[in-house]
């Protein structure tokens, strides 16, 4: 069982995200769950959303998690919420940030001695898609660390979750999970 | 068909009220009216959608209140057409006076119901306050653990309900947000297959029949009102159950997934059980087979037609055990619980020396996790071993503060 807890706000798009990685995971046969906290939150509030995935159909809805990955999609919830929460030994952090990694480090000591890693989403977002939507490209930078699949594989099939969008909007994407892949460290 | 086909893959991700919204467009739903809430609302914009994109022929009905929209539903569904809507909570509770006009009056109406606290205090959240708020109304009350079961349900629904033996008006409960916003894969029916299980709308009475014409929503008192109350009641014990159970197996046959009345999992020689509903069914399932690995005989029982209650089925599935918990999901405000009711009233006549315990959880989306399950499994075989309830009868799971137990 992989389980994926994400950080994000309201409206930055982590349960588009989730179910976005639901899909293509599922695509390959693996059984996958995605699902979030909301409560009446309104957009701008901090939420979490939730992966799981397994080779067998998953059971389990309890809303505890001890998670393998931790995305967190908006910069300032690595540091004024305590995103380390029923944490493992082995979990990793993706973390949206403008920071180095030492300065994240330093304003948020939490993190520290933990595994993690930095790329800058919104930045990645705003300069590619025009609006600070880091989902996707979160999504790309998880493609690096996991490993999971290849990246043309996840682009090609992300292009069919977003199908909807305009073409436009779409390569943008594309161009957004790229950058996030290559440039989260 | 005047309208779009869809092309559906093998497996789909879906979340519950999508599932829910798929299955309403597959049946080709003529009229919906309906007042969104939180979180059934993505059905019926769901099926607005569908409608706008030209994939169904039918009519969404906007109206001022949950009110009106199910008196929508009782218009549309008595003038002769297949009718559907969703609601939550609050909705719900203020649908109730019509509910009981849907039923008495014998409309198939299949309402999703995508369970969430009842206020106040004001919660967006899962439990099942709404759905037994609903068990008296005389409608059909079908519960879903999984999209994938609020998907089959609903087609399931449909073709029970509209029978014309049956006549009465459906219920599919989801979990909100456990169920309605998570997204697993499912494996859907193709566009034919799904419209060839419910089958063509025959209408019965219908008012837009001109050349026979019928009365609907009538005054009874004294002299009739009491055997109209007695068929429909009659209806709802003698035919509903063993349609459910045909409808049931045709379902099998086209999709290979079978339901039952009651579902038992790991029951044949179990010597502890919970009985419960909602997607809390599967996870009990899971922790069922971790105590089993550990040499605790733990089954599970959900409740998958709560009305008309199987009652028969209940007994067979519990005959031979030794404690029982029951979980409700709404607070029972002064009883012992609905479910601890329903068995203990069932198992009373029968030579069960089971031993019956009630627990609450749940209320207002908190959390029910595997270790709660995990105790309370514990805590059943502790019961079972000294031969009594070695707790008060009804306890709350979950709910911070003193630990609460009454009776």
């Amino acid at each position: 069982m992989l389980e994926i807890r994400w950080h994000s706000r309201a409206g930055q798009g982590a349960v588009t995200g989730a179910k976005g990685l639901a899909d293509v995971i599922s695509t390959t046969g693996k059984e996958v769950q995605a699902f979030a906290f909301y409560g009446s939150a309104k957009r701008g509030a901090a939420m979490t959303a939730y992966n799981r995935v397994d080779d067998k159909t998953i059971m389990n809805h309890e809303k505890y998690m001890m998670p393998d990955y931790v995305f967190v999609i908006d910069p300032a919830l690595a540091i004024t919420t305590d995103v380390t929460v029923n944490h493992k030994d082995t979990t990793k952090y993706i973390i949206t940030t403008h920071l180095s990694k030492e300065e994240l480090l330093q304003a948020q000591p939490k993190l520290q001695g933990k595994d993690v890693y930095t790329v800058d989403c919104i930045t990645i977002a705003n300069e590619t898609i025009g609006r600070p939507i880091p989902n996707t490209p979160m999504l790309g930078a998880f493609m690096k660390i996991s490993g999971m699949y290849d990246i043309e594989f996840f682009k090609n099939s992300m292009k069919r979750i977003l199908e909807k969008l305009p073409q436009k909007i779409v390569d943008a994407n594309m161009v957004a999970i790229q950058r996030a892949y290559d440039e989260v460290k | 068909m005047a309208f779009d086909k869809m092309e559906l893959r093998d497996i789909e991700v879906w979340d519950g009220n999508f599932a829910a919204a798929q299955a309403m467009r597959q049946a080709q739903i003529d009229v919906v009216a309906a007042y969104p809430i939180t979180p059934s609302t993505p059905i019926v914009e769901g099926y607005a959608q569908f409608l706008a994109d030209g994939y169904i022929e039918g009519e969404f009905v906007m109206v001022e209140s949950e009110h009106a929209a199910m008196s929508g539903c009782i218009g549309a569904a008595a003038a002769g057409g297949r009718v559907a809507t969703a609601t939550s909570s609050q909705g719900f509770a203020l649908m109730v006076e019509t509910l009981y006009q849907a039923s008495g009056m014998r409309l198939p109406i299949v309402l999703n119901l995508v369970n969430r606290a009842l206020a106040s205090p004001l919660n967006v959240n899962g439990d099942h306050s709404d759905m037994y708020l609903g068990r008296d109304s005389g409608w059909i009350q079908f519960d879903a653990y999984s999209p994938q079961e609020a998907y089959d349900l609903n087609l399931i629904a449909f073709k029970v309900a509209e029978d014309h033996d049956i006549r009465l008006p459906a219920m599919v409960n989801q979990d909100g947000f456990l169920t309605s916003h998570t997204a697993q894969g499912l494996k859907p029916l193709s566009d034919d297959a799904a419209y060839a299980f419910v089958g063509e709308f025959k209408p019965m009475n219908d008012m837009l029949d001109f050349e026979h014409p019928v009365t609907h929503g009538v005054q009874t008192e004294e002299d009739w009102h009491f055997e109209h109350k007695a068929r429909q009641h009659n209806d709802l014990m003698v035919k509903v159950l063993p349609k459910i159970k045909e409808v049931f197996a045709d379902f099998e046959k086209i999709s290979g997934r079978k339901y039952n009345l009651v579902e038992k999992y790991d029951m044949d020689d179990a010597d502890i059980c919970v009985v419960c509903m909602g997607s809390s069914v599967e996870t009990a399932r899971e922790v069922a087979s971790e105590m089993r690995a550990n040499g605790i005989k733990a089954g599970v029982v959900g409740i998958r037609v709560l009305r008309p209650i199987p009652f028969f089925e209940i007994i067979e599935a519990l005959k031979d055990i030794k404690a029982i918990a029951a979980l409700d999901r709404s607070s029972p405000n002064g009883a012992a619980g609905m479910l601890f009711n329903e068995i203990a009233g069932a198992l009373f006549n029968t030579d069960s020396k089971a031993l019956l315990s009630g627990y609450v959880y749940g209320l207002g989306g908190r959390d029910l996790t595997k270790a709660h399950l995990v105790a309370l499994f514990k805590e059943l075989q502790a019961n079972a071993d000294a031969g009594k309830i070695t707790t008060q009868l009804q306890q709350f799971i979950g709910v911070r503060g003193p630990k609460l137990a009454y009776l």
